[in-house]
């Protein structure tokens, strides 16, 4: 009897479609009739239909389509995607998208792995000024961008600005020049990231060998060689899904940057969330604007396929 | 140096006092970059001043005129609405998980595997990306043909399936022993019954991992309420906060009142949870 029970819950941890043997026979008498998990799953199933499928369905259809409301839809082919691919703002969004997934990700990750190393610990301290240090990830994010409006602030006795002249440095327009909005964007992404970074990176430097430092030191190595020896190689699992996740969230950024700067100024950090957004609800160009979530969505599942099958590789 | 190695740095093994004080240094430091904004929006929130180029640690004054200002243009207002979103919206989303967790977690059948499958591709999905066709959808439900743009039941429903709260529950809900459910369904206990009396009162801390975690959630949605409310009337306090900073007539004080309302239930529900928030996450994480 126990011996089923083991067997039970360690197979339970890796679901796999399809019939089991006996022991799923066994257990579905005893749990009795088989609509019974379906009752269960239903108020999920039902949402997930009409709130995630649907809309993927409706997107495609529309995609197709020249959408006009209340006055019945025309099937165009492939008209909304030539229009799209055709207008030159689709391409700068896909690029200003594509530069902050890159750029976000990889300053996430670098500062939070810094504070990871600096804040690993199981000190008091430490974990006070961990939680401190995680609070912008919890802020929303349209707090978060009224936050750093302010403190973007163009003139010189801006919050951003006093800092540059504490440094020597002149003054910049932060969101409010083409030249300095990218880089503005970024910095309040990188400043929202690292914290969630770091609290992953320090769970998962609870799994490295203490016993490896040790030896690493035995062996003439510094603080420097302790990290690219040890703790980087044992933190590779958790660096791919950081950045797998960092990576989506770069594609689908939508609040910093329609609050922030609204694409602006002159279209310099127009991304393809708020050039959708603007087709859709500013144009009414819905079958562009739906042309440009597939595009997007296809995006956004390539790199997520793209990502793992890059880490299984270098796992294999 | 004969260092007790406990982390890749080998901070806390020197006694050196200038490591020391460089490290102390750099832990304010680390402090200040991300919370002292957060407490800079607090202390605006009482401040005298108007200047919109200024963030202090410390009110510059202290007024509660800002407040007053925030109550008559309707700021009361707009963190009802969010409650009200937050509320049900969490309610709801939590019933809806537990549900679904017990049968992944504690039925086997047939087709469960694709019902996982599912799920997973829901949290691939960002629903940003989805939110022109799910617009089109709220404004024409299936079957039911009602017309959920403009009220706050549109912002609701679609956050009430969750794919990331109904895994955490599902993997809490793997560790109940399979002895207590024996010994319930032997007393002549219905389904019903074992999952209400049995299985949920042994998966209460999970309760609390995806309840600070759907608050957060459905706390920090932004596109989806800017899609169904088309009027003020129905705004929530993240919405609110784009009128506000565009209406000439309040200053900034007034701004920081709604934006310090708007992030304050998040932090506290943070701090109330810490333990099974930063357990969630990297549980969650770590898993995939």
């Amino acid at each position: 009897m126990t011996a089923v029970e083991h067997r039970d819950t360690s197979a339970g941890t890796t679901p796999r479609p399809g019939p089991t043997p006996r022991g799923a026979v066994r257990r579905q008498a005893r749990s009795g009739r088989r609509w019974v998990p379906w009752a269960f799953l239903a108020p999920a199933l039902i949402l997930f239909v009409t709130f995630k499928f649907i809309p993927i369905g409706q997107a495609l259809v529309m995609s197709f389509q020249d959408v006009q409301p209340y006055l019945g839809s025309e099937w165009v082919g492939l008209a909304n995607y030539s229009a799209l691919f055709a207008t030159e703002e689709f391409g700068t969004a896909a690029w200003h998208t594509a530069i902050i997934a890159v750029v976000q990700t990889a300053g996430g990750l670098l500062l939070g792995f810094a504070l990871a190393l600096l804040l690993e610990g199981q000190a008091r301290r430490l974990w006070i000024i961990r939680s401190a240090a995680f609070l912008p990830v919890v802020v929303p994010a349209a707090v978060v961008a009224e936050l750093w409006r302010i403190i973007y602030h163009p003139t010189e006795d801006g919050v951003a600005n006093s800092i540059l002249g504490w440094l020597l440095l002149e003054p910049s327009q932060w969101i409010n020049s083409p030249d300095s909005s990218m880089l503005s964007v970024i910095i309040v992404g990188v400043w929202r990231d690292a914290p969630y970074n770091m609290i992953i990176i320090i769970a998962g430097l609870v799994g490295v060998d203490r016993s490896l430092y040790e030896s690493a030191s035995l062996d003439g190595a510094g603080w420097l060689g302790r990290i690219r020896y040890v703790t980087l190689p044992a933190l590779r699992p958790v660096i791919a899904i950081l950045v797998t996740l960092a990576a989506i969230r770069g594609m689908r950024i939508f609040t910093e940057i329609f609050l922030l700067t609204n694409g602006g100024p002159n279209g310099s950090t127009e991304v393809l969330m708020t050039l959708i957004y603007r087709m859709g609800f500013e144009r009414i160009e819905l079958g562009v604007a739906a042309a440009g979530s597939v595009v997007l969505l296809v995006g956004t599942i390539a790199l997520t396929l793209i990502v793992r099958a890059a880490v299984r590789r270098r796992d294999a | 140096m004969s260092a007790n190695l406990d982390t890749a740095l080998g901070l806390g093994s020197t006694n050196r006092w200038w490591v020391k004080a460089i490290n102390a240094a750099v832990c304010a430091l680390v402090v200040l970059v991300f919370a002292g904004p957060l407490i800079a929006v607090i202390a605006g929130a009482f401040s005298e001043s108007r200047d919109p180029s200024r963030l202090s640690l410390v009110p510059e004054g202290f007024t509660l005129e800002n407040w007053v200002v925030a109550v008559d243009r309707q700021v009361l207002h707009y963190l009802g609405n969010s409650l009200i979103v937050v509320g049900i919206g969490l309610l709801l989303q939590m019933a809806v998980s537990v549900l679904a967790a017990y049968a992944l977690a504690r039925k086997r059948f047939r087709g469960a595997g694709v019902v996982l499958l599912l799920i997973l591709a829901t949290m691939m999905l960002p629903e940003e990306i989805l939110a022109i066709p799910l617009a089109v959808v709220l404004s024409d439900l299936p079957l039911l043909h009602l017309n959920l743009t403009d009220h706050l039941a549109g912002m609701i429903v679609p956050i009430v399936a969750w794919g990331f709260s109904i895994l955490v529950m599902t993997e809490f809900m793997k560790e109940v022993p399979r002895e207590l459910e024996e010994a319930a369904r032997l007393d002549g206990a219905g389904e019903v019954r074992i999952f209400w009396s049995v299985v949920l009162p042994t998966v209460t801390p999970a309760l609390g991992v995806i309840g600070v975690f759907g608050f957060t959630m459905i706390w920090d949605q932004y596109l989806l309420p800017l899609l169904v409310a088309s009027g003020a009337e129905n705004y929530t306090l993240p919405l609110a906060l784009r009128s506000l900073r565009a209406d000439p007539e309040v200053g900034i004080g007034v701004v920081l009142v709604a934006a310090a309302l708007a992030m304050l239930p998040s932090i506290l529900a943070f701090l109330a949870f810490q333990r099974s928030f930063m357990r969630g996450i990297s549980s969650g994480a770590v898993k995939g």
